[in-house]
């Protein structure tokens, strides 16, 4: 069926568009492979929170304990278990998924603040432990002494560790499942009740949802989401260091989500973008590049409230027959 | 035969006695209209109803089961709704967004991650059903934060209606309405009491229309029962002339 594509679906497009070409560009504007790579994985991590904070109206300051848990979890998995990116993968968001859900199942009950409070002190208790337990996760110097491992699908070998093309398609394809999942999860009953509790929790309690239940369940999927982008972390950079589960790494992609717009499913993609391209730009300049970071945060949030890509209102899907 | 019995319930806010052993049986069909002057105890008298809070003291039975301790989704799925004195809705969605979320946590959908075309399509038609029901179908896909005060009402009354309660609990439906939108909102109340066979209970301030809906009214007057009978008892009695209409007139 013929129908006009909206906002949604054309920014869906363009995003993708871009995504996939960016080999073709990247360079020739000033680029490289592993910033585009480094775009995509804070992206993914930005969507992850923002599917707590946007689309479920939940915010977190400690979730970067859960994008460090991935790292270190896929780092352990290659050096201690298996070269097996993929099992590293599996692993690593397991690992900050399952603890997740576990410390979810002790703070659904907070509101507001109270709950953005006990998810940082939860944060900094993991940031203290890698920094302190220096014969397993190498303290303040970080995980080393792993890498990415090849890709083995039958006969046909990919190497991901020194084609950087190769290692950002397989990236992309990460990010593909992982997004696609989030935007089937938002379109459904489940998703739109995670809606209703932003929107307004009264009424969602008052129709028969029980809140608690569902806003752990939300909470636990940003987790694995959030854990899945740091085990991608991990394998980029090979490497995981402590400074992953720090709370300013949590501030950094709050602020990534919200720049780019917590309304959008797409905004904190573009957030990150801006955030990691600037960075990698004027950190060559000055030490102190976030200052301008934080300058042009202060002027979104001045005339943008809603993010860059606040334009583009998610709206659930309309129906197929909708007026107009 | 009862749908919904209150036996003595009282409710304490520290040393504020709120509401002092009030008891209340509704028949299935019936209309039942609570009235009393303002701080006379009828919201909270409402929020131990529909299970925003548990009373101090007393027993609430819907359809012969003990439900004093149950929180309020539990109730809902017993098959009590309740509207706001406040309107509650989700401002930034469409009106069919929120009678959507209402409907598929109604068809026992809301921890599904996906549904399948055939649900959708009852989904869908559900909606619109509901949507016609309180007469707003033009507006459907309008976000029901920029609609008026009347059409937030109906949209609100569109998501109890969709968990097909047995009992229908609405809080001062009238609120803060105009001349014309009271009236609409009165005669939407009288179908779904009269041709839709709704049990319901209703708060109100608006004697006109409590007149013309009830099949009985209670008049709460500082935390007590001051008077119970039909319309026609009610205004004739000296007690509630003294406490409440004097007042009013």
């Amino acid at each position: 069926m013929m129908r006009r594509l909206d906002a949604n679906q054309i920014t869906t497009i363009v995003v993708w568009a871009a995504l996939l070409t960016a080999p073709l560009w990247v360079n020739s504007v000033g680029g490289y492979m592993a910033l585009a790579s480094r775009v995509v994985v804070l992206g993914l991590a930005a969507m992850s929170i923002n599917f707590l904070l946007g689309f479920t109206g939940y915010m977190s300051f400690g979730h970067a304990a859960f994008f460090g848990l991935g790292a270190y979890g896929a780092g352990f998995t290659l050096k201690l278990l298996a070269a097996n990116t993929l099992l590293s993968l599996l692993l690593g968001s397991l690992l900050g998924g399952v603890l997740g859900a576990l410390f979810g199942l002790l703070i659904v009950r907070r509101r507001g603040v109270y709950f953005a409070m006990v998810t940082i002190a939860f944060g900094q208790v993991f940031y203290f432990i890698a920094y302190r337990w220096n014969n397993l996760t190498g303290g303040d110097d970080g995980l080393r002494g792993f890498s990415r491992a090849p890709l083995h699908f039958g006969p046909i070998t990919i190497d991901i560790l020194n084609n950087a093309i190769a290692f950002y398609f397989f990236i992309l394809a990460c990010f593909a499942v992982i997004t696609g999942l989030m935007g089937l999860i938002l379109r459904s009953p489940f998703g739109h009740t995670l809606l209703a509790i932003r929107e307004n929790e009264q009424r969602a309690r008052f129709l028969g949802i029980p809140i608690e239940r569902h806003v752990w369940a939300s909470f636990s999927l940003s987790c694995f989401f959030m854990s899945f982008a740091g085990a991608l972390y991990a394998l980029l950079n090979n490497f995981a260091d402590p400074s992953n589960l720090y709370y300013v790494m949590s501030g950094n992609i709050v602020i990534m989500a919200v720049l780019g717009g917590i309304r959008s499913f797409w905004g904190p993609l573009l957030g990150a973008a801006v955030f990691v391209v600037l960075q990698d730009y004027l950190s060559s300049i000055t030490t102190n590049w976030m200052s301008f970071v934080g300058l042009l945060f202060v002027l979104v949030v001045l005339f943008f409230p809603r993010g860059l890509l606040g334009f583009v209102h998610t709206r659930g899907p309309q129906r197929d027959t909708a007026a107009g | 035969m009862t749908l919904l019995q209150v036996d003595n319930v009282t409710k304490n806010f520290g040393s504020l006695v709120a509401v002092d052993q009030v008891s209340l049986t509704v028949a299935p069909g019936e209309l039942r209209a609570i009235i009393g002057p303002n701080g006379a105890g009828k919201t909270t008298f409402f929020n131990m109803i529909s299970g925003f809070f548990a009373p101090s003291r007393g027993r609430i039975v819907f359809e012969g089961r003990d439900v004093t301790g149950l929180a309020a989704a539990e109730r809902v799925k017993l098959g009590m709704a309740r509207t706001f004195q406040v309107t509650e809705i989700f401002p930034e969605l469409s009106v069919h967004e929120n009678v959507r979320i209402a409907v598929e946590v109604a068809m026992g959908y809301r921890f599904r991650p996906w549904i399948s075309r055939s649900e959708r399509r009852q989904v869908e038609g559900r909606i619109d059903e509901l949507v016609n029901s309180v007469g707003l179908p033009s507006k459907s896909l309008r976000l029901v934060g920029e609609l008026s005060h009347g059409d937030q009402r109906a949209a609100e009354i569109a998501m109890a209606l969709a968990l097909k309660p047995r009992l229908l609990l609405l809080d001062e439906p009238t609120a803060g309405m105009g001349d014309q939108e009271t009236h609409e909102a009165t005669a939407l109340i009288r179908r779904l009491h009269r041709e839709d066979g709704y049990t319901i209970v209703l708060i109100e301030h608006d004697m006109r229309v409590v007149f013309h809906l009830s099949d009985r009214i209670m008049v709460l007057d500082r935390g007590r029962v001051l008077a119970e009978g039909t319309p026609a008892e009610i205004a004739a009695n000296e007690a509630v002339q003294a406490a409440y209409l004097g007042q009013a007139a």
